[in-house]
């Protein structure tokens, strides 16, 4: 029975004291835990970034992959072989910057697999540039009159694009970050778990105080149904996405991988690729 | 009796001009003839010219034919454009609505029947089956009884109603005696008659995909392109069959990058494009040949830059091709010259991407990719599946549980095997960093020299089997040098050069990497001189063959980009042109 510490290494990120990023390693190491997974049988896929390393402080087959690729490359990943736990990472930059395309992809298809984006806001490996997230008026190196693009709102994005398991969290809540991660795991579909995940180095402004400060858990709504799109569309708009916990949920889509026709329950991985003389004649003959 | 013929059917898009030359190439195959049949058309979906140009041959034929002996036109541009490829004594057939002409630049003795095709479709039932009528016409000219046609219309419209079959059929007996009641006799354009064999018709880009079949591809990401979208749309119809499947991207990022998630998960996957793709695909080229994913990308080559001509043949990426990517991988570059060749190499590219762990290029010319022709069926008992080097029991078995597998372990020849996610002791990590043996990162001076060597010493002084081939004098006074599709011209302007007492030879390219310096370096050593023949501006194979140090005193580039592939006259005309000269 796996535990969390098999999905521990010995590898020592090389992220700088006080990251949010630790936190999100440390939940996604006990939701796999949990979950009761062996790490020979998960893949976390990464892009490029400060958190695109997450992949290699996983004790799990990992992938790092290019800048804002890693999607393509988990649901590549996910193809060949259904029955692996397909998880990918990385940063707000990697996933709503350069590949936010694939994001909206991703979500329309809805392939069971797992997205945790770790959102800081920043640039931080290339050292405090401007991010698609980063607010309206945000000084960064690249914008050092204050940003005047309008940032993207990942939340809203999700909504659009037909997300079925949408939360968010914090890194300064492990707890609650394991339960989401966890719960996108569990889901039988997209999810996309976007946590606050503050850069200590770059980022002045959405700081751990900041996200404490200006954040609030749907906990506290009694009657908040995460079943209910509008009723989630609506939240998230009131408190401008700045909600943690489960946002939104669909249990009735169907998945990808359900939908395809002749797709096999048996991973492709596993099948004999042989074609077998018979076979090849009968296609062969359609050119006949 | 002809020994072969050149066919055309023109007209706008969108009116059936494209299934006239199908059922038309169909229905003599099946008789047993050979067919090269190439497609003239344009970026849109209805409107714009569009002609088939089809060659009916009792010899295989891997070229258009220099001049035409039939043109079938729906419209009077169709004459007015292709007017000029009519040989002497040639036969235009068009449709007597358009009150058709024949234009002041036609040659000697072409004779223009006008026949009424619409009204005569318009009586059998429905205007949509002039162009059986017009197949109709043709058939009594070439001497063909008036149900040539009569088994590919059973197999094309059978299932869906008897009743279409027998309309169709009568509109070709009503076209082929409207021709026959022009009073005229065609003797002079009758086939002789067809080999008794049994030959496939089929494009490249179909034998690419049924290759890829054949060699247990189970996933196919990939984005539509002209002229590559053929590859995928085969693949749709085929792998539900075999519990694979083929998805449509968003772009040809997102193809090639899921391509390699597919292959690094197990599966054999390929993706398939033409130029604008292939430059987006950059990136995750070098990443596939970084972390050594073995993937198989399909490249049919048309005309660049940027958009360029999309519907038109050029041989214009090799350089994209070969030195695309930033940094530097090994990279395998396979160059059919035919469709049985697209079926073989097709096959090959799997077994090669595996065992050298490392992008896998198979390109095209938009003349291979897209001209159909005569087959012999392809031969299931050289169909291999080598997976390459994969990690065995025993060796997963001994990797302790607390250590990582070492997928990048540096054996002797720079291959190391792989394992799957879901393999129970091969945990490894995968990177576009520069790693070490067990693929955590490691930017290392010593680390970096030796992972550059071990990727690259893969295909080190490596030259594949069948990476040239050659056919003509073993000295020759001249040596043609080819890739792709140009096979087929210059094979027929050898021949022909040769039974004029000239001596010449081919040497045509079918692996571009690793470059075959050995084998062509002893054709050009005996070769009084040598002249590149290929479909681009630059004279990028002739440049390849410098870069990669190949030298002759007597070297020189013969290019063609007009969108048009070459003729067989145009490269015996080069030839003895240079001959000439260089007599002097």
């Amino acid at each position: 029975m796996a535990t969390v510490k098999e999905f521990r290494n010995s590898i020592r990120p090389n992220w700088c004291p006080g990251c949010g990023d630790f936190a999100v390693q440390a939940a996604m190491q006990r939701a796999l835990g949990n979950l009761d997974l062996e790490p020979e049988n998960v893949a976390i896929i990464s892009g490029i970034g400060c958190s695109g390393r997450i992949s290699g402080y996983v004790n799990a087959y990992g992938f790092h992959g290019v800048h804002g690729r890693s999607l393509p490359v988990a649901q590549g990943v996910k193809l060949a072989n259904r029955k692996l736990t397909v998880l990918a990472a990385g940063g707000d930059g990697d996933g709503f910057g350069i590949g936010l395309n694939h994001f909206m992809h991703a979500v329309r298809r809805n392939m069971d697999i797992t997205y945790i984006v770790m959102d800081n806001q920043i640039y931080g490996l290339t050292k405090g540039q401007h991010s698609p997230t980063s607010s309206f008026g945000f000084k960064a190196k690249t914008t050092p009159a204050g940003n005047i693009e309008n940032s993207i709102s990942p939340l809203q994005v999700s909504l659009a694009a037909g997300i079925t398991y949408l939360a968010q969290g914090f890194s300064h809540d492990v707890n609650q970050l394991t339960e989401l991660i966890q719960g996108g795991i569990e889901h039988k579909g997209f999810s996309l778990i976007n946590v606050f995940s503050p850069c200590v180095t770059y980022n002045k402004v959405n700081t751990y105080e900041w996200y404490k400060e200006h954040t609030v858990n749907l906990n506290q709504f009694a009657d908040y149904n995460p079943l209910d799109r509008g009723a989630a569309i609506a939240k998230v708009i009131e408190t401008d996405g700045l909600c943690t916990g489960l946002i939104f949920k669909d249990t009735e889509k169907p998945v990808f991988e359900d939908l395809v026709k002749g797709y096999q329950d048996a991973p492709i991985v596993d099948q004999d690729l042989t074609l077998g003389q018979e076979r090849f004649d009968r296609i062969m003959a359609e050119f006949a | 009796m002809l020994q072969e013929l050149s066919w055309k059917v023109g007209g706008q898009q969108g009116e059936g001009i494209d299934s006239t030359g199908k059922t038309f190439s169909s229905s003599l195959n099946k008789m047993g003839y050979f067919i090269y049949s190439y497609r003239h058309f344009s970026s849109r979906i209805k409107g714009g010219h569009t002609n088939d140009k089809v060659r009916v041959s009792t010899v295989q034929r891997f070229s258009s034919a220099d001049a035409l002996d039939i043109l079938l036109a729906f419209d009077q541009e169709t004459i007015d454009f292709n007017g000029h490829e009519l040989r002497p004594g040639g036969v235009v057939i068009a449709d007597a609505k358009f009150n058709p002409t024949l234009p002041a630049d036609i040659a000697k003795d072409v004779s223009l029947f006008s026949i009424p095709f619409t009204k005569i479709a318009e009586q059998n039932g429905a205007a949509i089956m002039k162009n059986m009528v017009a197949l109709g016409a043709t058939s009594f000219v070439m001497g063909l009884p008036p149900d040539f046609c009569a088994a590919e219309l059973q197999s094309k419209f059978g299932k869906k109603s008897q009743k279409i079959v027998e309309q169709n059929l009568l509109a070709v007996k009503a076209g082929y005696e409207a021709m026959e009641q022009q009073g005229r006799t065609f003797p002079e354009f009758a086939l002789a008659p067809a080999t008794p064999d049994h030959h496939l018709l089929m494009i490249g880009n179909d034998a690419i995909g049924f290759g890829a079949l054949a060699a247990g591809v189970r996933v196919m990401p990939a984005y539509p392109i002209t002229p590559a979208s053929d590859v995928m749309e085969y693949l749709i119809r085929q792998l539900p069959a075999v519990g694979g499947l083929v998805i449509q991207t968003e772009d040809e990022i997102a193809a090639l990058n899921m391509t390699i998630g597919a292959s690094y998960a197990g599966s054999r996957t390929l993706t398939a494009t033409s130029g604008p793709g292939l430059s987006l695909m950059m990136e995750a080229i070098g990443l596939a040949g970084m972390t050594e994913t073995p993937v198989v990308i399909v490249d049919t080559q048309r005309g660049g830059p940027s958009t360029g001509l999309p519907t038109k043949h050029e041989q214009s990426d090799m350089y994209a091709v070969l030195f695309g990517t930033h940094g530097e991988i090994p990279k395998i570059v396979l160059a059919p010259a035919t469709a049985e060749e697209c079926f073989y190499a097709s096959v090959q590219s799997f077994n090669y991407a595996e065992q050298y762990q490392c992008p896998t290029l198979l390109i095209t010319d938009l003349a291979l990719s897209l001209a159909s022709q005569s087959v012999m069926p392809f031969d299931y008992s050289k169909v291999t599946i080598d997976r390459g080097l994969l990690a065995t029991a025993e060796d997963l078995a001994q990797v302790g549980p607390s250590d990582m597998f070492k997928r990048y372990e540096r054996l002797e020849n720079g291959v190391s095997p792989r394992v799957f996610p879901g393999q129970k002791g091969g945990l490894h990590h995968v990177t576009g960093v520069e790693h070490n043996e067990i693929g955590r990162p490691d930017e290392g001076a010593a680390n970096h020299v030796k992972m550059m060597d071990k990727r690259l010493g893969k295909l080190k002084d490596v030259e594949l089997p069948g990476s040239v081939s050659y056919r003509g004098a073993q000295d020759p006074d001249v040596l043609l040098v080819a890739v792709g599709s140009s096979y087929g011209p210059i094979s027929e302007a050898l021949d022909r050069l040769e039974a004029a007492g000239l001596s010449v030879g081919h040497a045509h390219v079918h692996v571009l990497s690793p470059f075959p310096v050995k084998s062509l370096s002893q054709r050009m050593q005996r070769a009084r001189q040598v002249i590149v023949v290929e479909s681009n501006a630059t004279g990028q194979l002739f440049h390849l063959m410098r870069f990669y140090g190949l030298s002759h005193a007597e070297m020189s580039s013969y290019t063609k980009y007009d969108g048009t592939p070459f003729l067989p006259r145009e490269v015996e005309e080069k030839v003895r042109g240079l001959m000439i000269a260089w007599q002097r």
